[in-house]
């Protein structure tokens, strides 16, 4: 079985990790230091997940680990429970706490998400520092130790194995988690919100999941943190120590798991060093280490922005995928009979300010055909297909599909009704592999959520998702690129990669934003080849092209737009005779 | 709450307000020239105050030496960045600039600090010695990363915060002082008492304002850095240099951060971390004014000042948690207003 070989490799030196502590080759003040290591990589795995792979920046993260902290002080020193108790609770306030907070945050744009964090970063530190019954600026002292069986787990080397334990867990529900069909949803957030949408992912919860998994993280290293150290002050939930983690994240390389480890000990182990030999060089004792640490923060993002995982260690390796299934398929939607009016716009018109993008414009799809949306530059093709995607919503007028009317349309409403598009400007995660790009397109097909994923119950339904995503792959021509990263294709085979991804939601209709500009000739007849079989199966095609060829021969019908409003519909054969589609096309002949 | 103590809260409210508004200001025009969002500028002004009390005392001030070792690395920097190309016009301008001036002003600071030069002296000095320090750290932080997103300039701001505090502490230690009110006179109104103070520091930023929209509105410089700022990439291509830009910037807010130092110094005990503070709640006006609109920056900051003195009167202990926390609605009323494109990395 070499496919379990880095498996056992991996469970391996996770059991020879725990064991070393207790083999007297390392001495307390090493094993104090890795406890704490430890304790901040699992703030800073929540980070990497937050900002390097959900694209959330947060310097407040301190503050959940000062949720968790708190709530185990309180409910120890106060009300005297049992401190393996008060690691559901600590979690549980994490989590509320980073509900309310994230339902906010979440939703800030730009660079006003960072901005929101260092405020409620700062305030939570102020709140924490003036509760009396936290023990405001002093904290709470006489925390209890862990205990298992009356033997209390206060030697660093048995809070060692506490604490490993946990960083383990963490890692393996992490990775689980960004294997499934919800982290494709998460990775794709960063580098393409408008992908992520167009395929029905809800994009708010997919961020408040994140955000809030990282909180429940740094919950668990606070409830740590508090067993080990004994005593809780607001200190280390300021926003210095929120800067910190976010730097431990960055210094390991934003993105990657293993990573936020390797962050976590170097800014851990550089700090201590510092706070060791600094005071003895400048003949003063003072926080001097932060000179340091800001410094390497600078010096990072100006040399290695990507972190230091991927200068050691290269790029991620391709993902694992789950066997095929034998002959299960996903369930394939019924599709209207040929000829069944799906799509009428009726006086569809869209104005930005003064401007009026589409001028009343009415046209109708019906299944199984192809019908081609051209005109010149600035005609209105791109604003109508984002009225039909539910991109923009409609000035006036009325657009239905299938007898839905949809005035208001969101993308993820689209992609229910069985809408599948490309888009004009590619839209692909770079750093994802291509196979898990198209599987993206199959992302309402499956129910599988955050939790199946954790606990690797999402296998089944995955194999089916990525199979229907490698046959749609197939189908464009890529099987052989499936796992590469996405990054390092050609502009027209990505092109091709989105028309996978498109099929691969099992659409009613196919929206084409020019999928054949920047495909080679053969690539462009494998291409047309694809959307007649397409046809046939039953799937109307609606393509926004400026190849004439290519449309010409494949349309059933065009419709011809200027200046937003259409000035011609018909056969291929007519439209290239019409008068007026040859004045906006060529000039007026006067 | 009587209406005396409501007119005492509305004039500590407005003075405080008033520094705000200058820090601010100093954060918008840094922000909009390059992007950065300058966690430091706090730092400008905790040093300045530091710098006045110590010469006050008859002490020499460490800034000189400060500045003497950022010149050195904003030198080294440029050294590294530029080692193919140098030509002796850098040479020399970095040998003026990172080494000579601050050489010069150390010398200068160690001849004239015995002698108690006085109040106007002391703070000419202190603002010479901090507004070099801010094209210094724009040159060894920002300018390498210039083209970056915003988010990656916000990590450096932080970490250029921190090593400036660290070294704050170093060259400054531990303790607070205060300066010499710059005026001691005081006036009622009614049953209000009106110190001089106040009145110098509603003037000195009222001018400090207006200088800066003739600046803006009126000189050739001004409008060059308003062009950076609506569109980088159109004023390289009419030929404005980025980085001179950049430093200008920085410089402009070294200046008001160093006034604004000289105005706070008298009306609190500052540290060599007091900065921070202050800058961050300069941030908050920032913000509410959308780190855009000058005018709105200066009324947001006025309410900043102003809503920090009712909470401190009604819940002194939770006075920073609600400043902060009143800036979360209003980035969520941003966000939807003015919803911007997802940033390229």
């Amino acid at each position: 079985m070499k496919r379990h070989a880095p498996r056992l490799i991996r469970a391996a030196s996770a059991a020879a990790i725990l064991i070393l502590p207790f083999t007297g080759l390392m001495p307390d003040y090493w094993i104090t230091l890795f406890n704490y290591i430890g304790i901040s990589s699992l703030v800073a795995i929540g980070l990497v997940l937050l900002t390097g792979v959900g694209g959330m920046t947060s310097f407040g993260q301190a503050a959940f680990v000062g949720f968790g902290a708190y709530t185990t002080g309180v409910l120890t020193v106060y009300y005297g429970v049992s401190p393996w108790l008060t690691l559901p609770a600590a979690i549980a306030v994490t989590m509320v706490a980073a509900l309310l907070v994230g339902a906010i945050t979440v939703r800030l744009s730009g660079h006003y998400l960072p901005l929101g964090t260092i405020a409620w970063g700062i305030a939570f530190f102020y709140l924490f520092g003036n509760m009396s019954w936290l023990g405001a600026h002093d904290g709470l002292p006489g925390i209890p130790a862990l205990q298992i069986g009356g033997y209390a787990l206060i030697q660093p080397r048995d809070y060692f194995v506490v604490v490993w334990i946990a960083v383990v867990l963490a890692v393996i529900a992490t990775q689980n988690l960004l294997s499934g069909r919800v982290g494709r949803a998460v990775r794709a957030l960063r580098r393409s919100t408008r992908a992520a949408e167009a395929f029905g992912v809800n994009t708010a919860g997919a961020k408040l999941l994140v955000f809030v998994y990282a909180a429940m993280l740094a919950g668990l290293a606070g409830w740590l943190y508090a067993h080990f150290q004994r005593s809780v002050s607001p200190g280390p939930f300021g926003i210095t120590a929120g800067t910190e983690y976010l730097l431990m994240a960055v210094l390991g390389g934003a993105g990657r798991v293993y990573g936020a480890i390797l962050g976590a000990a170097g800014i851990t182990f550089l700090r201590d060093q510092l706070q060791d030999w600094l005071p003895k060089l400048l003949g003063h004792t003072g926080n001097f280490e932060i000179i340091a640490l800001g410094a390497v923060l600078v010096l990072l993002l100006q040399t290695a922005p990507g972190g230091l995982w991927p200068i050691l260690f290269g790029p991620p390796p391709a993902p694992k995928l789950p066997p095929p299934p034998d002959g299960d398929r996903l369930p394939v939607r019924a599709l209207p009979p040929p000829g069944t009016p799906l799509l009428q716009a009726d006086q569809a018109r869209k104005t930005f300010g003064g401007l009026v993008a589409v001028n009343d414009v009415s046209f109708e799809v019906d299944s199984g055909r192809i019908i081609g949306l051209i005109g010149p530059n600035g005609a209105g093709k791109s604003t109508t297909f984002n009225l039909i995607t539910g991109v923009l919503p409609l000035t006036s007028g009325q657009i239905e599909f299938e007898g839905h009317p949809l005035e208001a349309q969101t993308p993820r409403r689209a992609a229910l009704l069985g809408l599948g598009r490309t888009f004009q400007h590619v839209e692909i995660v770079a750093d994802m592999s291509v196979i898990e790009n198209v599987a993206l397109g199959a992302n309402l097909r499956g129910q599988a959520g955050a939790l199946r994923a954790i606990f690797r119950l999402d296998r089944a339904e995955e194999a089916l998702l990525l199979d229907s995503a490698m046959r749609a792959l197939a189908r464009v021509g890529l099987a052989d690129l499936a796992h590469e990263p996405a990054g390092t294709l050609a502009l027209g085979q990505l092109r091709l990669v989105e028309v996978a991804r498109a099929l691969c939601l099992e659409p009613v209709l196919l929206l084409l934003d020019e999928p054949a500009a920047g495909l080679r000739v053969g690539e462009k007849k494998a291409l047309a080849r694809l959307l007649r079989e397409v046809r046939a199966e039953g799937i109307s095609v609606l393509l926004v092209e400026h190849d004439m060829d290519f449309v010409m021969s494949l349309a059933d019908r065009l419709v011809v737009l200027d200046f937003g409003t259409k000035i011609a519909e018909g056969i291929p054969a007519a439209i290239r005779q019409d008068p007026a589609v040859l004045e906006a096309y060529l000039g007026g002949v006067s | 709450m009587d209406t005396t103590i409501f007119l005492f809260l509305l004039q500590d409210g407005i003075i405080n307000g008033a520094v705000y508004a200058l820090v601010a200001i100093a954060l918008v025009l840094v922000f909009a020239v390059t992007r950065v969002i300058l966690v430091p500028q706090g730092e400008f002004v905790a040093f300045t105050a530091l710098t006045i009390a110590a010469l006050e005392n008859g002490v020499a001030p460490a800034t000189p030496w400060l500045l003497l070792a950022l010149g050195g690395l904003a030198a080294l920097s440029e050294l590294i960045r530029h080692f193919r190309d140098l030509t002796l016009r850098r040479v020399a301008r970095i040998a003026l600039f990172d080494l000579a001036l601050p050489i010069a002003l150390l010398l200068l600071t160690r001849w004239i600090a015995p002698m108690k030069i006085g109040q106007v002296g002391s703070i000419l000095l202190a603002v010479a010695l901090i507004t070099p320090m801010g094209p210094m750290l724009y040159r060894i932080a920002f300018e390498p990363i210039a083209h970056s997103s915003v988010l990656v300039l916000l990590m450096a701001s932080f970490g250029v915060h921190f090593s400036l505090m660290g070294l704050g502490l170093l060259f400054f230690g531990p303790e607070g002082t205060g300066t010499t009110p710059l005026s001691s006179q005081s006036f009622s109104l009614g049953e209000l008492l009106i110190t001089g103070q106040s009145v110098a520091v509603l003037i000195v930023t009222a001018l400090l304002l207006l200088l800066f929209a003739l600046f803006f509105g009126r000189t050739l410089l001004g409008k060059a850095l308003r062009a950076c700022s609506s569109n980088r990439t159109g004023a390289r291509l009419v030929g404005i240099p980025i980085s001179a830009a950049g430093q200008i910037a920085f410089a402009l807010a070294a200046l008001i951060g160093a006034v604004s130092g000289a105005l706070v110094g008298p009306l609190m005990t500052v540290a060599y971390d007091s900065g921070f503070l202050i800058g961050l709640k300069a941030f908050v006006a920032a913000i509410l004014g959308g780190l855009v609109s000058y005018p709105l920056t200066v009324l947001a900051a006025l309410t900043v000042g102003f809503a920090e003195a009712l909470f401190s009167f009604w819940a002194s202990n939770f006075k920073e948690v609600l400043v902060f926390t009143l800036i979360i609605p209003v980035l969520a009323w941003r966000s939807l207003v003015a919803p911007h494109a997802e940033e390229a990395e």
